[in-house]
């Protein structure tokens, strides 16, 4: 499982483990969050010759707690959280896009930690709190969080958004009023391809309390005005207008 | 009387204003549906089968245990035994089953045995390509009399490798054929919906009208995503076989990073030549770069500056890559890098300060010139440049800092397009239209127009798109989609009100010339009192809807002024600090000066550019497509090795958009492209300018940096 805390990585290595492809059963290595899984109970399960209980490789039946819900499914072991979510579940705001925990698109929650859905497997999963995007706020009652990323439009194509916005509930709820750097650090794991980290820091440094006023935000280069102090050159042909508003915009 | 042209200044309601994009709480909270979101009962999941050489012959092709898979319900073979495959990860088998996992399983089932064939995949030594194509010679002047006669010149080598496109949403489709009716219906990840429909039909043998393409929304494009592609159409055929079941095809990242877009490199060999006064004379230059099978496109080379005595050539070299893609302002990235790196070391040979090297040059900038200079003025301000510059390689200690420009220039006018806007009898407002949102924030451009014209709030109107069978409107590429698109809307708009204004004129007593759609009312001009609700208005239609219609360019023959414009000028100032012992390049700070004639939504066309810059950023610290030369496979293939610029490696960024007078009055111009061009030239310059050494080749990675400090002048090899 990949976990963005301080925590060393716990459990199998899903893609060793995909590798063996269908045909490799699970072992079940007590790793799995201590909770015994569904079907490892029955005598007749099969034992490796350690005599831990072998799942798989068919559907076996899993519970999960996703949302506040309980749900019931039978999915081959080797189902990662992420496919069980998206194509079991039909919740599909957590994205596949390099299915290896490199981007950071599949981000959920998992007992109240950012966890990459596609490297932790839906039996892994058991037992645990798994809190996607769709728990957070709907489009007519947004979270803050979710109404910032709007404000600020941190978001074009908006496929890694939602995995931002929980990359960065995680990070505010451990840590309410980060920095400029803890921001940055704290979504080190996600990727935007259209390039909307300018918007997404100032999302989340609106929701981070005192934000504004964290010292390491906006570093002021000496000689550089404001950019609200510039005004566009061209004669204007209306006399006597007001000044419009400038136009110019910092993102820091 | 309802003018078709764009509102003055002192009459917009919402045009130029920050509109927050009206989809953002749809795709925030995780509800916009994406073609990889799309489940359709029954639907069955497809993988591919690729081929691992970059160059060979299928000798054998067995699917049987394929078939014989668990869940298995149909296989393709795409191509099949004799075939020659030109890449590596060409599609050769497709398999769809009734889960994901069973379809990896049956991909995996598939044996394939090639004669693999000689390739080349080099693209940096042109004098070691088997095979090249010359383009057309580029002459203006007496080249080689003037470089010979200028007081001052200058040469060097420098290159962009190949990078990807990378998008996250990978390519992709859901397939629908329905055998008793002779349709298909095809969710796609697409830049170009109405076009695709008739792709898509030719190639599967229907007419174009029983093909329907819908996209609500896409994980980003960026100029890859315009062909119906092969997995497309094979994807179509999967369904049709399996007997008219749903099936889902989306690309794995190593295919998308691998097969699905490619932006061609570029290497050059240049000498340029000025007075002893900076005034420039003479360019002579040879480039080459790849593409793929087909070769490259040509970079526009001297880049912005009209040198009078020019020469350049350009060589492309056929690779054994799948053929590139045009990626965010094809061919000027390369150009403007090119040219920006060559006109830099000359501006240090001459001992100028590169913001005066420019201006001195104002009358080689052709007609973008007065927007050059005014843009200059003002990002000189926002970097503190003028204040702050120091001729190269001056600083002290092991992290040195330095400042880099770049300009640039774009189209933009606004492609085919039409819209259809109905008004129902009880007063909402629709409009449809065949374009798609590629992350731009085309829904919020076409809601403002369509709100600001008929004097209603935002909320009022609802827009749809991202369907085929609405009106056609042009593919999202080239920065040609919201200028098409709002003059479109903003016709089908205005036709709407006059006939709105030609119904209420009788029931106020007066004549339509006369009436302005204001607030949410059609009321006499200048008297408020005399005024209709918008749905009593609309209410006089009896119980149907009206629709009216509008399209992009004006009528012929109309008179009308066209409301789209083209031509947009740019220029972007760097400041990036380099750590001569490490050889790490941070950049510190961005500023964008931008125009882009009339903003529609001022919010989300910041965007582009902030995006722009941060694309740009990325492209110039960390993209390269790594090709092993001996297997002819690309190495990085997954988002460990293909590096990205992420949240903490962008500095702080400035954007400033030229608007008001004098800009306005073109018309919208796109965005998409023109801000991505000068990051990676003006951070190069930057570094230039913070060594005094040229780091050559894109991009800066502490190697490169290392390199170039050890031996100067190297070049790129
Ligand atoms: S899809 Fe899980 S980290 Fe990329
Ligand atoms: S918004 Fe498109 S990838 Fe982030």
């Amino acid at each position: 499982m990949t976990s963005r805390g301080d925590d060393p990585p716990r459990g199998l290595s899903r893609r060793a483990f995909l590798r063996g492809g269908a045909a490799a059963g699970v072992l079940s290595t007590g790793l799995l969050r201590g909770v015994p899984p569904v079907e490892a109970a029955p005598a007749a399960a099969p034992k490796s010759e350690a005599g831990v209980p072998i799942l798989g490789p068919g559907p076996v039946a899993i519970k999960l707690r996703v949302n506040g819900q309980e749900v019931a499914l039978r999915l081959e072991p080797r189902v990662t959280l992420l496919d069980a979510l998206r194509t079991r579940l039909e919740l599909t705001g957590a994205k596949k896009v390099c299915d290896r925990g490199t981007c950071g698109a599949c981000t959920v929650l998992l007992d109240g930690k950012a966890v990459y859905a596609c490297s932790v497997l839906a039996l892994e999963a058991q037992g645990g709190d798994v809190r996607t995007v769709e728990s957070l706020g709907s489009v007519e009652r947004m979270h803050p969080l979710q109404a910032a990323f709007v404000d600020h439009d941190a978001q074009q194509c908006g496929f890694c958004t939602p995995g931002f916005v929980m990359a960065a509930k995680a990070l505010l709820d451990r840590n309410p009023s980060p920095s400029l750097a803890e921001i940055h650090h704290g979504l080190a794991g996600n990727f935007c391809r259209c390039g909307t980290y300018a918007g997404i820091r100032r999302a989340v440094l609106q929701l981070a309390e005192a934000g504004a006023a964290n010292p390491d935000y906006a570093p002021g280069l000496p000689g550089a005005p404001e950019p609200g102090e510039i005004e566009n050159p061209r004669p204007r042909r209306q006399k006597n207008k007001k000044r419009k508003k400038p136009r110019g915009t910092g993102d820091g | 009387m309802v003018e078709t042209s764009w509102p003055k200044a002192e009459a917009r309601r919402l045009l130029g204003t920050r509109v927050s994009r009206l989809d953002g709480p749809a795709k925030v909270t995780g509800t916009a549906k994406y073609t990889y979101d799309v489940a359709r009962p029954g639907m069955l999941h497809a993988r591919l089968v690729h081929c691992p050489h970059a160059h060979a012959r299928i000798t054998k092709l067995d699917v049987s245990a394929a078939q014989a898979s668990p869940g298995v319900k149909a296989v393709r073979v795409i191509q099949g035994v004799g075939a020659e495959i030109q890449w590596a990860h060409d599609e050769i088998v497709l398999v769809a089953a009734a889960t994901g996992e069973e379809a990896e399983d049956a991909a995996r089932a598939v044996v394939v045995e090639y004669e693999v064939l000689a390739h080349h995949v080099d693209d940096l030594h042109l004098d070691q390509a088997p095979e090249t194509r010359a383009e057309e010679e580029e002459l203006a002047g007496e080249p080689e009399k003037a470089m010979a006669e200028a007081a001052v010149r200058s040469k060097g080598t420098y290159g962009l490798p190949v990078i990807a496109h990378n998008c996250l949403e990978p390519h992709g489709q859901v397939c629908e054929w329905n055998a008793a009716k002779d349709t298909l219906t095809a969710h796609c990840s697409t830049q170009a919906v109405a076009a695709l429909a008739p792709q898509f039909a030719e190639r599967v043998g229907l007419p174009a009208g029983n093909v329907h393409v819908i996209c609500q929304y896409m994980g980003g494009g960026f100029g890859s995503k315009f062909s119906a592609d092969r997995w497309g159409i094979e994807c179509a055929e999967i369904s049709r076989q399996a007997g008219g079941v749903p099936v889902k095809l989306m690309l794995d990242r190593r295919a998308e990073l691998t097969i699905a877009g490619d932006r061609p490199s570029a290497y050059a060999e240049i000498e340029v030549g000025a007075q002893a006064d900076g005034t420039l004379t003479a360019w002579i230059s040879k480039s080459w770069g790849s593409g793929g099978l087909g070769g490259s496109g040509r970079p526009p080379l001297p880049y912005v500056f009209q040198i009078p005595h020019r020469r350049s050539v350009h060589h492309s070299i056929p690779t054994h890559t799948a053929s590139s893609r045009a990626w965010r302002a094809p061919n000027h990235p390369q150009g403007c890098y090119l040219s920006m790196s060559a006109l830099d070391d000359l501006a240090a040979r001459l001992g100028m300060d590169p913001l005066a090297f420019v201006r001195k040059n104002e009358a080689l900038l052709g007609p973008l010139a007065k927007t050059y200079l005014e843009e200059l003025e003002i990002a000189d301000r926002l970097m503190g440049w003028s204040a702050r510059w120091k001729p190269r390689g001056g600083g002290k200690g092991p992290v040195v800092r330095g400042l880099g420009l770049s300009l640039h220039m774009w189209g933009g006018s606004g492609h085919r397009s039409s819209c259809e806007v109905t008004l129902q009898p009880d007063g909402s407002v629709e409009a449809k239209i065949a374009t798609q949102d590629i992350g731009t924030g085309t829904r919020t451009v076409l809601a403002i127009v369509i709100a600001e014209t008929l004097g209603l709030p935002l909320e009022e109107v609802r827009v749809q798109i991202g369907d085929s069978r609405y009106p056609a409107s042009g593919g999202s590429g080239g920065s040609t989609t919201v200028g098409g698109v709002s003059a479109a809307a903003r016709r089908a708009a205005v036709n709407a009100l006059r006939m709105v204004f030609d119904k209420a004129a009788p029931a106020l007593g007066t004549t339509p010339d006369l009436l302005e759609a204001v607030d949410g009312s059609i009321r006499v001009q200048g008297e408020p009192g005399r005024a209709l609700t918008w749905r009593q208005a609309a209410a006089l239609f009896g119980r149907a809807p009206v629709t009216a219609t509008g399209g992009n360019p004006a009528p012929s023959g109309s008179g009308e002024l066209e409301l789209t414009g083209s031509g947009a000028g740019g220029v972007q100032m760097a400041e990036v600090d380099v750590d001569r012992e490490t050889g790490v390049v941070k950049i510190r700070k961005m500023v964008a000066v931008q125009d882009c004639g009339l903003v529609v939504d001022l919010k989300t066309a910041e965007s582009q550019v902030y995006g722009a810059l941060i694309m740009g950023i990325s492209s110039a610290l960390a993209e390269e497509k790594v090709l092993d030369p001996v297997t002819g496979t690309l190495l990085n293939a997954d988002f460990e090795s293909y590096k990205m610029a992420g949240i903490g490696d962008i500095g702080e960024l400035v954007v400033h958009l030229m608007t008001g007078p004098g800009y306005d009055e073109r018309g919208v111009i796109g965005l998409g492209e023109p801000p991505v061009i000068s990051p990676a030239a003006a951070i190069g310059n930057a570094v230039a300018n913070a060594l005094g050494v040229r780091v050559p080749l894109l991009p800066f990675t502490p190697q490169r940096v290392l390199d170039a400090l050890e031996s100067p002048g190297r070049g790129i090899v």
